[in-house]
């Protein structure tokens, strides 16, 4: 067990003069629950000490006790801002070990609702960045467009942020009748108001200097702290999962690999922006092209894994995650592990702010995209 | 005087893009229309929710009080949090024989994630989703439910 006075403690013969700051759990400016122990000497900080736990639910353990169908409905409340993602790499890994196929129409529905919900996540994480300079208008109109999405997210999934839509062999229900056209209607919204977003905030002379040259991560450090997502595409490394390791349709589809060589939170501020533009690309090619057909396979009642190990990745809205089934052949899987993408991109923080402003502090941290149910699960 | 004239081009940047930044804030204070703020709870009377929206686990009756569930516990096996409990009881039919039937059954709304896997299992659609969501109340007592009304009946042909 961790106690406040241990670092005092530590740091009683080394660092003279320093001194010890908690931010979090509940804190304003962090989003979510992280703590962390901030050691500082004046306003520069000498290190930083993520302490993790707060909201441990214990999702690995419980999903052991559940089936496979039963359990993919807790990974919504990991990354709940990209529930649908999280669900489908579930569903990809039993598919997997069932060996099922599933329908065409399954798969772009699938794939549409992924990118709906990278646009909903990565419109949040905008609005809450620019609250986090200081700027409290980006933040409406920011939820302005996510409601849309969320808004169709209901219509079609019976629920706005853990839907439990994609299960084993395709997804829960038909899309609705109005979907296609409402998600036209969406991308009209968005391609009008997203120049609004470079005349708040973009071009803005104070969030430019407040991010240029912050927060720099080299590109052999993500590659060593293991980032992905946005956070390694900023610096340069490829490492997007839809091209790398192509499920469903992706290897289809036309899109770019967002890729900033910057390294610094204005690079990653940027990947997020033109990935939300890619993102619409997909929509758009496929929001017409919708095959007809079932959208789910008949399964058994009851899903049973052959003996083995079973992974799947995908791309998540924060970077790679994996999800690792080991099965005995019984109902219940023996032991599940989630790679979540939070809690790899959360490790390099000490690294990117070590030396620099705790002012900075946040605005860097803001760019890693933190959901902290994520890092703790 | 180079520094002199970056001086007040830098400032001159810094205003503009300020002032572009103020004139979308000013075009939303002037124009009320665009505003799709919502004035909940005053708006309760015509808030229309998706038919498909997950509320919470109903059991539709209709006008001679029967259902359609047959206690098979399709349901109460794909919870995965235990919310649904079926409560049997013995049931004597028009030719004297005993039959199974249910008489309670039991939905903790307290448990429950709105997964949808039961109406999934559920073979004979004895149970929905309602579109209600104002869920909260004093006692937690009061949000264990029994769905089936009192003195129901199984509907005549469901099996």
């Amino acid at each position: 067990m961790y106690r406040q006075t241990d670092i005092i403690e530590d740091n009683r013969d080394t660092a003279q003069g320093n001194f010890v700051i908690n931010v979090g759990p509940q804190h304003p400016a962090t989003h979510g629950v992280l703590h962390l122990v901030i050691t500082l000497n004046g306003e520069t900080i000498q290190k930083i000490e993520p302490h993790l736990g707060y909201i441990h639910r214990s999702i690995e353990k419980m999903c052991e006790s559940l089936s496979y169908r039963q359990f993919i409905y807790v990974t919504s409340r990991m990354d709940y801002l990209s529930a649908h993602i999280n669900n489908h790499a579930c569903s990809l890994c039993v598919e997997k070990g069932l060996q099922v196929e599933i329908p065409p129409r399954a798969q772009v529905i699938r794939v549409l609702m992924d990118e709906l919900t990278r646009i909903a996540s990565h419109e949040l994480w905008w609005g809450a960045m620019a609250m986090d300079l200081g700027a409290f208008t980006p933040f409406f109109h920011a939820f302005r467009e996510r409601e849309t999405i969320n808004d169709i997210m209901e219509e079609t999934c019976g629920a706005r942020l853990t839907m439990n839509y994609m299960v084993p062999g395709g997804v829960m229900h038909d899309i609705h009748p109005n979907f296609q056209k409402r998600v036209k209607d969406f991308m009209q919204l968005y391609k009008k108001k997203i120049n609004e977003y470079d005349e708040l905030v973009t071009g803005n002379v104070i969030f430019q200097n407040r991010m240029k040259g912050v927060g720099v991560i080299s590109a052999e450090d993500a590659v060593s702290y293991g980032c992905t997502g946005p956070v390694a595409r900023g610096s340069g490394v490829s490492s997007d999962i839809r091209k790398i390791y192509p499920y469903e349709i992706y290897d289809k589809l036309e899109f770019d690999e967002v890729l900033e060589t910057g390294g610094d939170s204005f690079a990653r501020y940027m990947v997020r922006i033109r990935e939300m533009q890619q993102s619409i690309r997909i929509v758009e090619q496929l929001i017409d092209n919708i095959p007809e057909g079932d959208f789910m396979t008949k399964t058994k009642a009851v899903l049973k894994l052959p003996k083995g190990e079973f992974y799947s990745r995908v791309e998540t809205a924060r970077g790679e995650l994996g999800v690792y089934i080991v099965s005995e052949g019984a109902t219940t899987p023996y032991r599940i592990k989630f790679r979540s993408p939070g809690f790899s991109n959360l490790s390099i923080l000490d690294k990117m702010v070590r030396g620099g402003k705790i002012g900075d502090l946040i605005a860097a941290m803001g760019t890693l995209d933190l959901v902290i149910p994520d890092i703790d699960r | 005087m180079k520094f002199i004239v970056k001086y007040i081009k830098d400032i001159w940047g810094a205003i503009t893009s300020l002032l572009k930044g103020m004139r979308r804030t000013l075009y939303y204070f002037t124009h009320h229309k665009e505003i799709i703020t919502q004035q909940y709870p005053d708006n309760r009377d015509t808030l229309n929710l998706p038919e498909r929206f997950k509320g919470e686990v109903v059991m539709p009756h209709d006008e001679n009080n029967e259902h359609r569930c047959t206690g098979c516990q399709a349901c109460e096996l794909a919870c995965p949090n235990g919310t649904i409990k079926v409560i049997f009881k013995n049931e004597i039919n028009a030719e004297g024989k005993k039959k199974k039937a249910i008489d309670k059954l039991v939905y903790h709304l307290e448990l429950c994630t709105m997964c949808n896997l039961c109406i999934e299992a559920c073979p004979s659609d004895a149970i929905k989703m309602a579109q209600t969501f104002e869920h909260s109340v004093f006692d937690r007592n009061q949000l264990t439910k029994i769905l089936n009304n009192p003195g129901s009946k199984i509907m005549e042909g469901v099996e």
